[in-house]
């Protein structure tokens, strides 16, 4: 178990933690414009800047992983 | 002159640097019987990290041997004692092999940081500082002028021909200005929007345009510079300074003494509001460096994909993968300059609230 692949496994988990997350945000932008269409673009703001936020998250983790 | 002699002229400058590219032997290690080892670690770090000079392509001449086109970049190294300023072209390194003796320095570049080298051209842990114009200092430039060109010419266009409909490039220019304004500034700022409108515009732009300099795989573009560190460090330091200082007595009051707490807790959740202030920026550093860097490791994997398996079999699966992630690349480059815009704004707005609620 060598620090390469805690590495890779690392950026694997932090991989997990993005998807989740942003399947979330995704899944209830959908219902939430399947109720009201008319809200379609704010919506779809609102998904997209906390898609980044957690994508930033993630994304914390992958740079530790590259440094490891 | 009009605008487009103007640009004709940068243009024309730019393609007169491919006239100095010179060409280098590639040094290769271990000639076995195949061909050398492909080092993807290499490729990746040289792809994403800054250069003394601009790589064009490698050429293979009939005698088997690998020359690398490229051209090179003024070095400027600066020697604090006594105070020197030694400048040259970064071509006399010679990609690294040779040492570069000017006065009573002698300087040597290894993976492109450059030491001061001892009697025996072995390199020393000393740097002098090192000022060259780089790869990415070379595209800020580009990008400060790019950017001049279009904002002083759109604002021209508007003295010339005013009330008329906008047309060119000033018809593409004022709707995203606008929604930077009306989305993401005034939201967040509502009447201090004029004081601080032209730096977020002006950061929008930067992190937008840089970032799509870094997806164009030729010269002019084709260089990581938000995926810099040291630069989304110096963005990131610009952001924290103006908002503490535009902060107001009431942001101030809110981190050190802030009201309805027992007075025992306060120096503990005075620590952790100045750590918060410090994290801000931090994350935002974070965010923008390593959504561009992963983004630009992803690609050069994907195309070194057919390299390692060195066959061509791989290579319509591995293109359109990378299709894909450059188009996915373009909106990331967009939505990071976005979320950066929005979070200062935002963090700006935060440091001066309007009346406490207590």
């Amino acid at each position: 178990m060598d620090a390469l692949s805690l590495a890779g496994v690392g950026a694997g988990l932090a991989a997990i933690g993005a998807g989740i997350g942003i399947g979330k945000i995704g899944g209830s932008a959908m219902e939430a414009i399947a109720r009201q269409p008319e809200a379609y673009s704010k919506i779809q703001t609102a998904m997209l800047i906390a898609a980044a936020l957690v994508e930033g998250v993630a994304l914390f983790a992958v740079v530790v992983a590259l440094i490891a | 002159m009009t605008k487009k002699k103007i640009i004709a002229v940068c243009v024309a400058f730019l393609f007169s640097f491919i006239s100095f590219a010179q060409e280098t032997p590639v040094p290769q290690q271990a000639q076995q019987a195949n061909e050398p080892e492909f080092d993807i670690n290499k490729t990746i770090f040289s792809h994403i990290g800054d250069n003394h000079d601009w790589h064009m392509f490698d050429i293979t001449r009939k005698d088997g041997s690998e020359h690398a086109i490229s051209f090179p970049l003024p070095t400027i190294l600066v020697n604090t004692n006594p105070f020197s300023i030694d400048a040259f072209m970064s071509s006399e390194f010679e990609e690294g092999h040779k040492t570069v003796t000017k006065g009573e320095h002698t300087y040597i570049m290894k993976d492109q940081i450059i030491y001061y080298a001892d009697a025996n051209g072995n390199a020393t842990d000393q740097k002098p500082l090192d000022f060259s114009i780089t790869k990415n200092v070379f595209t800020l430039l580009l990008v400060a002028i790019i950017m001049l060109l279009m904002f002083i010419g759109c604002a021209r266009a508007y003295k010339r021909r005013p009330g008329q409909a906008p047309k060119g490039l000033q018809a593409w220019l004022e709707p995203v200005i606008l929604f930077v304004k009306d989305d993401i500034v005034t939201p967040n700022l509502g009447k201090h929007t004029d004081k601080y409108l032209p730096y977020l515009l002006t950061l929008f732009f930067f992190i937008w345009i840089t970032n799509m300099m870094g997806l164009i795989p030729f010269f002019p573009g084709g260089s990581n510079v938000t995926g810099n560190i040291a630069v989304t460090f110096t963005l990131a330091v610009m952001t924290l300074l103006i908002t503490n200082f535009s902060g107001n007595k009431e942001y101030w009051r809110d981190i050190f003494a802030m009201p309805g707490l027992p007075w025992p807790l306060i120096p503990i959740m005075a620590i952790v509001e100045v750590i918060g202030i410090l994290t801000k920026p931090f994350a935002l550093m974070i965010r923008l460096f390593a959504n561009i860097t992963a983004g630009h490791i992803i690609v050069i994997s994907l195309v070194s994909l057919i390299f390692i398996f060195q066959s061509l079999a791989v290579a319509p699966v591995s293109i359109l993968f990378v299709l894909f992630m450059d188009v996915l690349e373009l909106l990331v480059a967009a939505l990071q300059a976005y979320i950066f815009t929005m979070l200062t704004s935002l963090f700006i707005g935060l440091a001066m609230p309007e009346g406490h609620h207590a």
